[in-house]
């Protein structure tokens, strides 16, 4: 028993780990579930990758991360817009254009800055472990307002999930709110990568999330589920992390995937015995 | 009393491009009008520019004497595919309920009468047995119900619906027909898209389209072997309901 709790009790960094991981996973718990509903995942993926370069645009003139790596998803977001509107192509092609153009530039100059080179794997892998205060202020308030943001427009946000011509119908501004949708999506990444790392949020984003909608029968529940999948999956991956030396932020995602075919697993086998009795 | 949907010389397209012109409407209270034409026609694109989904290319509409934004509450509207809303987690009550949301703004509670309406949707469909059930795990026709529910759940004055009885089986288009009759009963004016000459025929007009108005009228005037073959580029006859192919527009021999 005390292996599960000891290392959290006698180490501050654990806590704050375990803290910020829990924090990423509250507000990737509903964004998350967006993403799933509304087939959003490659955009995600892309915002996600699409940080680099501003990240180390920021580390390259000394300004903070965060402020770069919005920088870099505003990027993604206003190109992909440009792009779909300006050509016949269609907005996966587009996504696709920004999200390796930008992921090459990120390494473009990552690699020709000796500087940098070490910064990578932190911006990449995230650096769950080294959490200070500040990081878990900007964190929470992260997971406030994207809370409160979602259930400000619940129903917009439900209407898009079904039908964005439905919500258009009903009066909803739709498109505007697809808009603040793929900010939330942004503003979740940039606030999570210095956690998770950039290529790692992608994955607290859509393995919580997708063992919601196994489960689910209604959103909020949706959220909840996920909201607790990558709650539990910090604390079993921080715990494999410190007794077994891996990689904080790929152990806690690592276990957030094994948990969603776990969940799989289950709901496929309840589903076949439901057929058949 | 005024008319529910006026439009004056419209002509409807996308991206530019001009697919229907010279549409003249006026729909009452109580009336229901189909759009009848081959894939491609332009009934789908008049109806989303009735539902306001795109902008008339040139001409103009009015529904109850108001432009469009700002009579969405009095319109509702079926559209032919739901890319997403298959995949969601939410029960078939929950989509029925949607069609309130803009009745109750963005905090508001449901109210009783809410979910009276709701609910005797569901029933008038025949899917209440089903409301608690996933929409994911009904069957094609089962959600095309729902999806109907939904709209009659907007008590609307104007009701668009894009192919409304694909995929229904025998009683639930008759769960459809007498659902609409009611609908007309109460006063709202019914546009339906459609392929099915069964369903044009229960209509008060039928407007035939093939890239420009071809006929507009009385399902009985319109629906001719001639009007047909200007349509469908194909001669075609009703016989029951249904249209049978007598010739091809080209024919040799």
């Amino acid at each position: 028993m005390g292996s599960l709790i000891d290392p959290f009790l006698d180490n501050e960094f654990m806590v704050r780990a375990l803290v910020a991981g829990v924090l990423v996973s509250l507000a990737c718990a509903v964004i998350g579930t967006y993403v799933v509903l509304r087939g959003m995942a490659f955009i995600g993926d892309a915002l996600a990758h699409g940080v680099l370069p501003g990240v180390a645009l920021a580390l390259l003139v000394g300004i903070p991360t965060l402020l770069g790596a919005a920088l870099g998803a505003g990027v993604m977001i206003g190109g992909v817009g440009l792009v779909t509107k300006r050509s016949r192509l269609s907005s996966d092609s587009a996504i696709g254009l920004l999200f390796i153009g930008l992921l090459a530039l990120g390494v473009v100059m990552v690699s020709s800055s000796d500087s940098l080179g070490t910064s990578l794997e932190a911006i990449l892998f995230g650096e769950f472990l080294g959490v200070d205060n500040t990081d878990l202020v900007v964190q929470a308030i992260a997971a406030v307002v994207v809370g409160l943001v979602a259930v400000w427009a619940a129903r917009p946000f439900l209407l898009l999930c079904f039908d964005r011509d439905q919500a258009k119908v009903m009066g909803f501004r739709a498109d505007a709110y697809h808009r603040l949708m793929l900010v939330l999506v942004a503003g979740t990444i940039v606030v999570s990568f210095q956690t998770v790392g950039s290529l790692l949020v992608f994955g607290m984003l859509l393995a919580p999330a997708g063992v919601g909608a196994l489960v689910a029968r209604r959103v909020g529940v949706m959220m909840l589920w996920a909201a607790l999948t990558g709650s539990l999956a910090t604390y079993i991956g921080l715990l494999l992390s410190y007794h077994y030396a891996w990689a904080a932020g790929a152990s806690v995602v690592l276990v957030a995937v094994a948990m969603f075919f776990v969940v799989l697993l289950i709901t496929s086998f309840r589903a076949r015995v439901g057929a058949r009795a | 009393m005024k008319p529910v949907l006026v439009a004056r010389r419209l002509s409807v397209g996308y991206d530019g491009r001009t697919v229907v012109s010279g549409v003249d409407v006026l729909i009452a209270a109580g009336g229901s009008v189909a759009l009848v034409g081959s894939n491609g026609s332009g009934k789908s694109t008049l109806l989303k520019t009735f539902a306001g989904l795109l902008a008339p290319v040139s001409g103009a509409f009015e529904v109850l004497g108001r432009p469009i934004a700002a009579a969405s509450t009095d319109v509702a509207y079926l559209s032919q595919s739901h890319p997403n809303g298959l995949a969601l987690p939410i029960r078939a009550i929950d989509i029925v309920r949607m069609a309130r949301f803009d009745q109750r703004g963005r905090f508001s509670r449901r109210r009783p009468n809410d979910d009276a309406i709701v609910a005797e949707s569901l029933e008038r469909m025949g899917v209440a047995h089903l409301k608690d059930v996933p929409l994911r795990d009904l069957s094609g026709g089962q959600q095309q119900r729902v999806f109907l529910a939904q709209v009659l759940a907007r008590r609307a004055s104007l009701l668009l619906l894009d192919e409304p009885t694909a995929g229904l089986d025998a009683t639930g288009r008759a769960a459809y027909l007498e659902a609409m009759a009611a609908e007309r009963e109460r006063g709202a004016a019914v546009v339906t898209a459609t392929h099915d000459v069964g369903e044009a025929s229960s209509c008060d007009r039928v407007l035939l389209l093939a890239g420009r108005l071809i006929a507009d009228g009385p399902p009985n005037t319109v629906l001719t072997p001639e009007n047909l073959l200007a349509t469908f580029g194909v001669g075609l006859t009703r016989v029951h309901d249904q249209l049978v192919v007598t010739e091809h527009q080209h024919h040799d021999h």
